[in-house]
């Protein structure tokens, strides 16, 4: 993008007294990207959040906003949007008020925040829930309004903590959509976190991998989907089947992968279920599992090494549990682990 | 209904027991005959209209009244502060807080009065006015910090967040969203204060003196000259006044919620 350093972390150490949450956090975002955090449960995702926007302070490191330390910037200094991830309205304002609050600190008032908080709603779908209060509202409206109450802002940055999360799935593909529109509408550079793979794969220009509160991979969609650095964010964009390469051989969790051919100088390999070609090969294996996914069967086999997670068309043939299999892990179609 | 009959039984009893004297005092206030009796001696308004002349009844009323409203303001004022920093910040003294807050609640009154008697008023020399509006404040700063505490248990505290990185500060923050959501439950402390204040007996039986006394103060001194009903008429009033204001402030608050 034309800044490469709009926002920037560097070194970013965070903690709640005594327990680091985040440690040496370096990320550098562009102007108007969207980038997801994604994670799992207590990797620092909120945290970090938090500190960006000024509600905790870091304990070493430094954050720079288009081009100026705003470390020790206050909060309410920064221009920096949070649509919080349990929405944060204000129970006792209505819609409009709701919307209009920020317009309001900022000296707004009049025709000129009416116009203001009104195309605001309109943006988001809620044109004639102005009058309601929150309470009065769906989660997914209530979500919406959130929204439209950090974008009438302008902020710098927009940061959404999950604001899918909380969303049923149909609710979930519109909010995307109209996350994305927003985003292209704007301009703003966003950053949202998710525990959900998926939803950053469809959504981010570039996604973090988060871990124990440091970063395991930074990359596009399709680097992270197909070029995981670890086994833990190849298991996080579903390769099923992880081995670690030592001594010019694959290591499962029981022993030795009898593969013959010479592997890649490589820490890993790992292969996606419908990658394992079923039927014919040199290993083999027992069905433990099998269960019916729409277009494919998915299989568990139990083979000598270990367990092994397939995937085949659901038009062929099933087998059945407790029938030995014949199979292949195909290296054309192994991500090379950089890393365990 | 075998099984519900004890039940029922003490219901009843209990029933009998509390709303069987106030039941007395309204009939008596409307005796027409000289002294406080039960039966009441035929019928008047007389023993009503009198309690509106007697000029210390004026005077009591009106030295309760300031102490039940300043007293409660100024426990508010106290008690917002101290409810609030004690949900929102692990403070490492807030338990002892507590309990001491909480201590006239469970000492009794008598104590709590001569205590303030004999080791403010005489050895520091605080006036004694202004040593009785002191005490109600105590007394009535229990029951603010829990009511407070109560509303404000039930409001989450991101929303003040949200209000500050919409460029509101702190204590803006604390203004514009947190008092306006706990508006229920401070007029729900204000209401229950006032109530506690007003009706206070034993800790004020102390602190009142030939120049300040609060009205039930008054009406035991009173009753121990005069013995008219005009002492029924005046009780059942004050006991009508404090049911309307409770049954306001259900009404309108759903007091019940916070006490
Ligand atoms: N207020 C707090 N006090 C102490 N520790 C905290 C606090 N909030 C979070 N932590 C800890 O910091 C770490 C990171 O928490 P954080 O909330 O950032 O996780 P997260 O990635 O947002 O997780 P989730 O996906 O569950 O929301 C966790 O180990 C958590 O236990
Ligand atoms: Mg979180």
């Amino acid at each position: 993008m034309s800044d490469p350093a709009y926002l920037s972390l560097e070194k970013l150490r965070l903690s709640y007294g005594d327990t680091v949450a985040v440690e040496g956090l370096d990320l550098a975002i562009g102007k108007g990207e969207l980038v997801a955090l994604l994670g799992p449960s207590g990797c620092g995702k909120t945290t970090t959040m938090r500190a960006i926007a000024g509600l905790l302070s870091p304990i070493g490191g430094t954050i720079r906003l288009d081009g100026a330390d705003i470390t020790r910037v206050a909060a309410n200094k920064r221009q920096i949007g949070l649509v919080f991830q349990s929405y944060a309205l204000f129970p006792h304002l209505t819609v409009f008020d709701n919307v209009a609050f920020g317009l309001k600190l900022k000296g707004i008032t009049g025709n000129a925040l009416r116009e203001k908080v009104e195309a605001g709603l309109k943006s988001v779908g809620l044109a004639n829930y102005a009058a309601r209060k929150p309470p009065e509202l769906s989660g997914g409206q209530q979500q919406r309004v959130a929204l439209a109450r950090s974008m009438v802002m302008e902020p710098k940055v927009l940061l959404l903590d999950e604001p899918l999360s909380n969303l049923d799935a149909r609710l979930r593909l519109d909010m995307r959509t109209e996350l994305q529109r927003v985003q292209a509408e704007t301009g703003v550079t966003m950053i949202f976190v998710t525990h959900d793979q998926a939803e950053a794969l469809a959504l981010a220009d570039r996604i973090v991998v988060m871990r124990d509160g440091r970063i395991e991979q930074i990359g596009t969609p399709e680097d992270i989907y197909n070029r995981p650095v670890s086994r833990f964010v190849a298991d996080f964009v579903g390769f099923e089947n992880v081995y670690a390469v030592r001594d010019g051989a694959l290591h499962a969790e029981k022993g030795r992968v009898p593969f013959t051919g010479t592997l890649p100088p490589v820490a890993g390999l790992a292969f996606r279920p419908r990658h394992v070609e079923l039927g014919a090969g040199p290993l083999s294996g027992i069905v433990r599992g099998v269960s019916f996914a729409g277009g494919t069967r998915e299989y568990v086999l139990e083979a000598a090494f270990g367990m092994v997670k397939a995937e085949a068309d659901a038009a062929l043939p099933a087998w059945s549990l407790g029938e030995a299999i014949a199979f292949d892990l195909p290296l054309a179609h192994a991500a090379p682990l950089e890393r365990d | 209904m075998s099984t519900r009959f004890p039940l029922t039984l003490v219901l009843w009893l209990v029933i009998v027991f509390l709303i069987g004297p106030f039941l007395i005092i309204v009939a008596a206030s409307f005796s027409a005959g000289e002294t406080l009796a039960f039966p009441p001696q035929g019928f008047s308004l007389r023993w009503i209209f009198k309690v509106f002349t007697v000029e210390s009844f004026r005077e009591s009323f009106v030295t309760s009244m300031i102490l039940a409203v300043g007293g409660t303001l100024v426990a508010l004022v106290l008690g917002i502060p101290a409810a609030y920093a004690m949900s929102r910040y692990r403070l490492p003294f807030s338990e002892t807080v507590r309990t001491v807050v909480s201590a006239p609640v469970i000492v009794p009154g008598i104590i709590v009065g001569l205590a303030l008697l004999r080791y403010f008023v005489v050895p520091v020399g605080i006036p004694i006015t202004l040593a009785l509006f002191l005490a109600h404040t105590a007394l009535v700063l229990p029951y603010a910090v829990r009511v407070v505490s109560a509303s404000l248990a039930n409001l989450r505290s991101d929303i003040e967040e949200a209000a500050v990185l919409l460029g509101s500060s702190r204590l803006g923050a604390f203004f514009r969203v947190v008092l306006p959501n706990i508006r229920g439950g401070i007029l729900s402390a204000f209401i229950l204060g006032f109530v506690t204040s007003f009706n206070q007996v034993p800790v004020s039986l102390f602190l009142s003196g030939p120049g300040i006394r609060t009205l039930p103060i008054d009406m035991l001194g009173y009753m121990e000259i005069v013995f008219d009903p005009s002492i029924a008429a005046l009780s059942a009033l004050l006991a009508f006044l404090s049911m309307g204001i409770v049954l306001m402030a259900e009404r309108f608050l759903g007091f019940s919620r916070y006490v």
